[in-house]
């Protein structure tokens, strides 16, 4: 199906957050910290007052009201302690951007600096053990002795993987648009894949009623898990507002984003296996370091695809944090499955070589009959039979597994395989739906971040109330409509749908509206292992002069339940492996370590894929009967297109070249 | 100071502060929002708009400096209420997921296809170059897409341009 806002999209009338036509509309461009960690003396806004245009400046000489429990990234202007680089400090407010922007070069900060630590090292003495990961994962396992595993082991691996900081970076800035009205309610158009828990975070921020705050956020120029909950630029269009007394808009720079909207955090990941000479593994083991900041604890999930891949009599993840002079570490594309998985699928290559079997033999070899780590059965596990589906797809069979010995002309050429998974999940979330007009709308504070949510969920009511979806219009969006959750974690589609479906199931038997809180449903869910499953493939050549890479193709082959719709699910799925291939490639922020921050914080200097870097990359699924998910019984398909790609990417250049590179991203210099 | 613009067809007489991008004009003052703001610094094409035919990136352009030209953006692309056709293939081919790299890529299309002569990766100089998927690539490379709606989009211009 064509999506239903496509027309809107190709015409340019779809509006996003900085968008929305306000009368009378201030600006404001904030003021960022030029050291990692200190005290701010003092802040002399007088030059920056007398510019032309100026409103007002917003800085910690006045703190504005804000609510007792913040989140402590959100709570602008409290303190004096600065936490990293970059941080907002103050903000300007003008008649317009120009002289907002140029007056906040003229705002004087003066800052008292400490020494500071920006670099997360694998013998940290700051390294803890968070309570649990995100979002709610044990944050070790242990099942076994891996100790003794190990050591009785034919084959042993001990290996260390390393993955940078990576931005998400959105195409569209962050951006809010705050308006106050005269009864003291604010609405704030804002760039965000949750409005329910946007709005409920703002009030908090705010100390406000919920009641008072409604959060709109019909088009969102995608997000990857940056624009989960609510960033600085949200409280601070309605800071800005409140002082100017105007409606304000903040729209965030590129280099802004990479200070203010969240990253994902760097790892340092230790993989020991223990196997037999057949490849079958008896002992394995994850162990992970990663960071957060000094404000916000955020602990990625980096092992836990582990504790749910292979079968391993003995089996310990564990997860080591230490908060840096940092910004807070977020949620990008499939946080903990993309970096973990690029770490153990690595790993699963190397073990193929090491006991000389085939590694998509060795995968199928290892495949576990309930969850490793937990005993629980699978809801349905198709991995195996995407793996020979693939194979046999790819042309796998005659693979030489040589490494280094294809060359056409200057070029190097390989193939990798990996495995990809991703939790399938649901959460409670509320929906209507109503005829109206002789149609039907459904109302769910949803988001379409790009996934094409309010087109799955049109088709979705169409398809529970037997009509054309024609018919049935979806509006999201907005935090006034049915609670919803955010669009993350592979998890809207699942949970959105069905409320959608409950809520049309309920206007059925009403005949005029129906409305559904799948709470109950939810938390009755049966306890099972409920993941998708992917098998990824990719051919790469490499110039045997210059070590560029180029992946020639790229085949994913998914097990991810129900496909609601086809034209959809290939986009999001080929869209995850494109951004595999800048994870595998060419994506890295580079911490500064004598200032704080990044060296590169555009797009000339962070490299996302572009048009001529994508060959043929394709994507195709088994169709998967699973009851034990939802109404629809689908998995999210959002994010396990990342998960597998890097590895796979890692181990073609490995059977290319013979280079083993287990630090991402596998530039030329590394290959020379 | 005062300039006349000629936007989608209309002459638009504005009073403009000389450090205003072309981007800004369009997206602040004119409410055309049709044209994207991802980078503000030439490296990304959200804000690619024609003038005078040729793509050209209106956050790189001052606004102070278009006198007298003809500036197309994506609002000015369909004609009434039919699509150019590179809008409806973009559609069809699901050539987009966020949409808002979409009117630069479209934009940049427009003018792409009106450009001819060799890129980087033709291989034959002599006469016009056949328009493959290599070198569509090569051409919209200018135009980032972070959801990786590439392949579509790069079907969605061969259909139309072949
Ligand atoms: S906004 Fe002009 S190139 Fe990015
Ligand atoms: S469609 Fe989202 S950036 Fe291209």
């Amino acid at each position: 199906m064509n999506r239903v806002e496509g027309h809107d999209k190709v015409t340019g009338r779809a509006t996003y957050a900085a968008e929305y036509p306000v009368e009378g509309v201030a600006y404001c461009y904030p003021v960022q910290a030029e050291i990692a960690r200190g005290r701010i003396a003092g802040v002399d806004a007088s030059a920056a007052l007398a510019m032309p245009g100026v409103l007002a400046v917003l800085s910690c000489e006045e703190p504005p009201e804000l609510g007792a429990d913040a989140e402590p990234e959100l709570a602008l202007f409290q303190r004096r302690e600065v936490a990293y680089r970059g941080q907002i400090v103050a903000a300007v407010v003008a008649d317009s951007y120009d002289d907002a922007r140029a007056a906040a070069r003229a705002v004087r900060v003066a800052y008292e600096p400490e020494a500071h630590d920006v670099m997360l090292r694998a013998d940290h003495r700051g390294l803890y053990k968070p309570d649990k990961v995100n979002p709610d994962f044990p944050t070790d396992t242990e099942k076994g002795d891996v100790a003794a595993g190990l050591a009785g082991a034919q084959v042993t691996i001990d290996v260390t993987y390393t993955t940078p900081t990576m931005h998400n970076n959105p195409m569209e800035p962050h951006a809010t648009l705050a308006l106050w009205n005269g009864d003291g309610d604010l609405t704030l158009y804002d760039s965000s894949q949750g409005v329910s828990l946007g709005r409920d975070m703002i009030a908090q921020a705010l100390g406000l009623p919920r009641e008072r705050v409604r959060v709109v956020s019909r088009h969102v120029g995608g997000g990857f898990g940056s624009k989960g909950s609510p960033r600085p630029n949200s409280v601070l269009a309605a800071l800005a507002a409140r002082a100017a007394g105007r409606p304000v808009k903040v729209a965030l720079t590129r280099q802004q984003m990479f200070d203010v909207t969240g990253y994902r955090t760097p790892t340092i990941q230790r993989i020991r296996v223990g196997a037999d000479a057949a490849g079958r593994i008896a002992a394995l083991e994850h162990e992970v370091a990663e960071q957060s900041s000094t404000l916000v604890e955020f602990a990625e999930q980096t092992a836990t695809a582990t504790r749910v891949m292979y079968a391993a009599p003995a089996l310990r993840t564990a997860h080591r944090l230490v908060r840096l002079d940092t910004a807070t570490p977020s949620i990008m594309r499939a946080p903990g499955g993309c970096p973990g998985m690029f770490a153990l699928e690595s790993a699963m290559d190397e073990l193929a070589v090491a006991v000389g079997v085939d590694p998509v033999e060795l995968r199928v070899r290892n495949d576990p009959d309930t969850e490793p780590d937990s005993g629980l059965p699978f809801s349905s596990r198709n991995l195996v039979a995407c793996l020979r589906e693939g194979a046999e797809r790819f042309g796998w069979r005659d693979r030489d597994p040589a490494p280094g010995v294809r060359r056409r002309g200057r070029w190097l050429v390989g193939t990798g395989v990996a495995s990809s998974t991703y939790p399938a999940r649901r959460r409670p979330s509320q929906a209507s739906a109503a005829v109206e007009n002789g149609g039907f709308v459904v109302r769910i504070a949803a988001a379409d971040i790009g996934t094409g949510s309010r087109t799955a969920l049109t088709r979705i009511a169409a398809d529970t109330l037997h009509v054309d979806p024609g018919l049935v219009r979806v509006e999201l969006g907005d935090s006034d409509l049915p609670y919803a959750p955010v669009a993350g974690g592979s998890m809207g589609t699942a949970s959105w749908g069905t409320a959608v479906t409950m809520a049309c199931q309920d206007l059925l038997r009403d005949g005029k509206q129906g409305f559904a809180d799948t709470t109950e449903a939810v938390n009755a869910d049966a306890e099972l292992a409920r993941h998708a499953f992917g098998a990824q493939f990719a051919e790469v050549r490499v110039d045997a002069d210059t070590g560029e890479v180029r992946v020639s193709r790229m085949l994913g082959v998914f097990a991810a339940g129900r496909i609601v719709d086809a034209t959809l699910a290939r986009s999001q799925f080929v869209g995850g492996m494109i951004m595999g291939i800048g994870m595998a490639l060419m994506e890295q922020s580079v911490v500064d370590l004598e200032f704080g921050g990044f060296t590169n914080h555009d797009l000339a200097q962070y490299h996302l894929p572009v048009n001529a870097d994508i060959e043929h990359v394709e994507a195709v699924w088994f169709d998967e009967a699973d009851g034990e998910l939802n109404p629809m019984g689908t998995k999210g398909i959002g994010e396990i297109g990342i998960v597998g790609t890097a590895a796979a990417v890692a181990n073609a250049v490995y059977h290319a070249t013979g280079r083993r590179v287990r630090d991402l991203p596998i530039t030329p210099a590394k290959l020379l | 100071m005062e300039i006349t613009l000629q936007v989608n067809g209309v002459r638009r007489p504005v009073d403009v502060d000389p450090r205003v991008s072309l981007l800004d004009l369009l997206r602040e003052r004119l409410g055309l929002t049709g044209s994207k703001k991802g980078c503000d610094h030439g490296q990304c094409g959200a804000c690619t708009v024609l003038i005078d035919g040729r793509r050209v990136l209106a956050c790189l352009a001052l606004a102070v400096a278009q006198e007298g030209a003809e500036i197309t953006t994506v609002e000015g692309l369909a004609s009434g209420e039919r699509l150019h056709p590179l809008q409806a293939a973009f559609i069809e081919h699901d050539a987009f997921q966020c949409g808002y790299c979409t009117p630069g890529q479209l934009c940049s299309a427009v003018g792409m296809l009106a450009e001819g002569g060799p890129s980087a990766v033709t291989e034959e100089l002599a006469g016009e170059p056949e328009l493959t998927a290599e070198e569509i690539r090569e051409r919209m490379s200018g135009n980032l897409c972070r959801c990786g709606a590439y392949p579509n989009i790069v079907t969605a211009i061969a259909e139309v341009g072949a």
